[in-house]
């Protein structure tokens, strides 16, 4: 009895939390503002890929206290996939947020519709906003305002070892017909799988639902579009890699398994983006780094597209430290923070400045990707953005294990969407 | 909890309770029931004030809050927020019981209100066969019988999350010890947690692998209480190894199992972690039990669903106590003294 009780009040004090807590003082003791020089705790949340990237942001990060003695710079890195909750559980609840957050492109303008970024419009966060490419800063305004600065862009494309390809005798699929032939003679020359597709994220779904012509919604006409025929048949499509074995995939750990699989060589193909090269380059096949090819996602019956993700780096409107904060967010996104992070991590700039820089033009990761996040698709920048991943990743996790037809998947994922974006189509 | 706590302790002041009432006998209007309680039994109600209001605070108070959000639309968008500079009022409103007609006549309740029904019966049951076989081996005198108790404590004794997580490594599609024991055999790899069959039985093995030794150590500690002289009574009359078990064995545990039984009943029905941690109420929502659902709303959707959440909560400790209360009187009427 008192567990039931306590599962109650547990909910029931959470939510209380949520709403009574949320009064908190806003005490402004912003020590920074009264004397020139900044001073005080800068907290990052950073959700870059952990043993990889995290070593060199951490370090990157904790330069600021160079520039800014008194000021001191606590990084955690917070694993991606908790991140968002985490994020809102602390500014909802009014203790515990960081206050600067590398917020996904997609988080931004809700945190922003439910007031938990500062803006950042004149204030020293915000330099050169002119510099920055058109869609990296796209996600960052919100209501006529700008809420973050944009520090990576990305898309996905494919990842191939090209030692297996070699081995079968197979060329680079450019559509998906070419994919499933690729997989069948990779699969009967060396025994390995062709493509690992990640059953348990919904994200590695667009580039195929954008191939067969088709998207989540259309904000312009406020319509929800995931399940007219394109969205059926891209989820068909997905089924039916996986169901062939043309595709593995998993529906938990997704993350893991397809890094392990692929850097241990067990699949030839991954779809992939930017971020995954500094982990993927520490796999026994790609000791030798010429070994990883990169290509763009194969294209659909329709059209090649892969959407168009980053990260912004926003501020917590609750921050007791708003100026060394801004400060802080102005370093990450420099001319020369990003060319150094190109330079470590094969990242993409977000300033069109940052890609004159030697390191930047010399690097092969970005020569690749430039171009495929130039013609990424990109993604309504509406507050339900970041709520549309979850119904989906559901149905589309069912649907690849049978649980659901790749019909009912897209309708169920549709009247979800209806019933979050209110008066849509 | 609180009612029984004050109960007992009333029971404890007795002997003051006795004294003060014969002193009282010459008065012929008797007072009412509330104040002859009070004025009897005020000493222990003293001591037990900082208990119960701290219980009131701490339950009580989330509880009725709970009970409240629950019948409003509130959620991550419309309560009351202050964040810095932001200052938000609440907008959400009272819907009644709208809610609970939702969750009641819809398919997502209904749904995982009936694998949570198979999860619990069939994780109690085989809990209970397995620890009660185990408890009956280790109550005989055999070789090394200490070292056998303390390994299979073990999972009991390490912290609930790295068991589930070190099940989880097993399971591992291509890397998981499971897999790899079977492609060594020549058998194909199973999707433990991927198929959403084997996954339900894959949550229900960790659950039962979790939860066999608290059962046996109970039942172990029952039938040591059980007198060596009815099994040889038993025995003398002719009675079978099977027979004094049902004979025997079983009535002498019946005070325990019944008390094990309606823990782990409980306990299996919000069993959060074993699910949350393993499959996340994954491949799709397949293993989603009532808490893993309500959590989600609360805290894995966008915007949080508070209301949502807040209705399963009240829902789930309202099954429970239903539940407490049958399993309570089928007790009682087969003569069982609680």
């Amino acid at each position: 009895m008192r567990r039931g009780i306590t599962a109650t009040a547990l909910v029931a004090a959470l939510a209380l939390a949520a709403t009574a807590c949320g009064s908190d003082d806003d005490s402004s003791d912003s020590t920074s503002k009264s004397s020139g020089e900044l001073s005080g705790t800068v907290t990052w949340w950073d959700t870059s890929t952990a043993g990889s990237e995290d070593k060199v942001f951490k370090k990157i990060a904790e330069g600021f206290e160079k520039l800014h003695p008194k000021v001191d710079v606590k990084y955690v890195n917070v694993p991606f996939g908790d991140a968002q909750n985490k994020f809102k559980n602390a500014a909802q609840a009014g203790s515990g947020a960081p206050d600067v957050i590398r917020s996904e492109v997609a988080w931004t303008p809700e945190f922003a519709d439910l007031g938990y970024l500062a803006p950042l419009d004149g204030t020293t966060a915000l330099q050169k906003q002119d510099d920055f490419l058109k869609q990296a800063a796209a996600s960052t305004k919100y209501n006529g305002k700008t809420f973050a600065v944009p520090q990576v862009i990305d898309s996905l494309g494919i990842f191939y070892n090209k030692k297996i390809f070699k081995e079968a005798g197979v060329e680079v699929p450019t559509t998906i017909d070419e994919l499933k032939s690729a997989s069948k003679k990779i699969k009967s020359k060396t025994g390995k799988t062709g493509l690992y597709l990640r059953g348990d994220d919904a994200y590695w779904f667009l580039p195929f639902l954008y191939g067969e012509g088709g998207d989540m919604v259309n904000a312009s006409d406020k319509a929800v579009t995931i399940d007219n025929a394109a969205g059926v048949k891209a989820m068909k499509l997905v089924k039916d890699l996986v169901d062939s074995g043309v595709a593995k995939t998993d529906a938990t750990d997704g993350w893991d398994n397809m890094q392990a699989s692929f850097k241990d060589g067990d699949v030839a193909m991954m779809i992939n983006g930017p971020w995954a090269v500094a982990d993927t380059y520490a796999g026994k096949e790609f000791k030798d780094k010429a070994n990883l090819g990169v290509a763009p996602v194969p294209a659909g019956s329709v059209a090649q597209g892969a959407p168009q993700g980053g990260h912004n780096l926003a501020v917590y409107a609750g921050s007791k430290n708003l100026e060394a904060s801004y400060a802080f967010v102005d370093y990450m996104t420099s001319v020369k923070t990003q060319a150094q992070v190109t330079k470590e991590l094969n990242l993409l700039p977000t300033r069109t400045s940052a890609y004159a820089e030697e390191s930047v033009v010399d690097n092969e990761i970005v020569g690749f990707f430039k171009p495929v996040v130039e013609s990424a698709v990109e993604r309504p920048w509406i507050p339900e953005t970041g709520s549309l991943f979850a119904p989906l990743v559901t149905e589309y996790t069912k649907a690849l294990t049978g649980q659901t037809s790749p019909e009912k998947a897209v309708k169920t994922t549709g009247t979800a969407y209806r019933k979050l974006l209110d008066g849509w189509k | 909890m609180a009612v029984h706590t004050s109960q007992s302790v009333a029971k404890a002041a007795g002997d003051d309770v006795a004294r003060g009432r014969s002193r009282g006998t010459g008065n012929p209007p008797p007072p009412g029931k509330l104040r002859r309680a009070l004025s009897t039994h005020w000493y222990a109600w003293t001591m037990v004030a900082p208990v119960v209001v701290v219980i009131g605070v701490i339950i009580g108070y989330p509880l009725v809050r709970g009970i409240f959000l629950s019948l409003t639309d509130a959620n991550e968008r419309n309560v009351a927020r202050s964040i810095g500079v932001n200052h938000l009022p609440a907008t959400y409103k009272f819907v009644g019981l709208d809610n609970y007609a939702d969750a009641l006549t819809g398919e997502q309740f209904l749904g995982t209100l009936g694998w949570t029904l198979v999860w619990t019966v069939s994780c109690v049951s085989i809990t209970f066969v397995l620890g009660m076989a185990l408890a009956n081996i280790l109550n005989r005198r055999i070789a090394g019988r200490s070292a056998y108790r303390m390994a299979l404590i073990l999972p009991w004794a390490v912290p609930g999350f790295v068991s589930v997580f070190a099940w989880r490594f097993l399971y591992n599609n291509d890397r998981g010890l499971l897999n790899k024991i079977l492609s060594g055999a020549g058998f194909d790899g199973i999707d433990w947690l991927g198929d959403p069959t084997i996954a339900k039985v894959a949550v229900i093995v960790v659950n039962v692998w979790l939860g066999v030794p608290f059962i046996m150590v109970a039942l172990l500690g029952g039938l040591q209480s059980i007198p060596g002289e009815h099994y040889e009574a038993a025995e003398m009359d002719g009675a079978s190894a099977w027979q004094r078990f049902c004979h025997v064995t079983l009535p002498g545990l019946r005070p325990v199992s019944t008390t094990v039984i309606l823990l782990s009943t409980i306990w299996t029905f919000n069993m959060f972690p074993v699910i949350f941690l393993l499959t996340r109420g994954g491949p799709g929502d397949a293993t989603q039990i009532l808490v893993t659902q309500a959590y989600k709303f609360s805290f894995e959707i966008s915007p949080r669903d508070f209301a949502q959440s807040s209705t399963w909560g009240v829902l789930i400790l309202v099954l429970l106590l239903i539940f407490a209360t049958v399993y309570r009187r089928v007790l009682r009427t087969q003569g069982d003294d609680w």
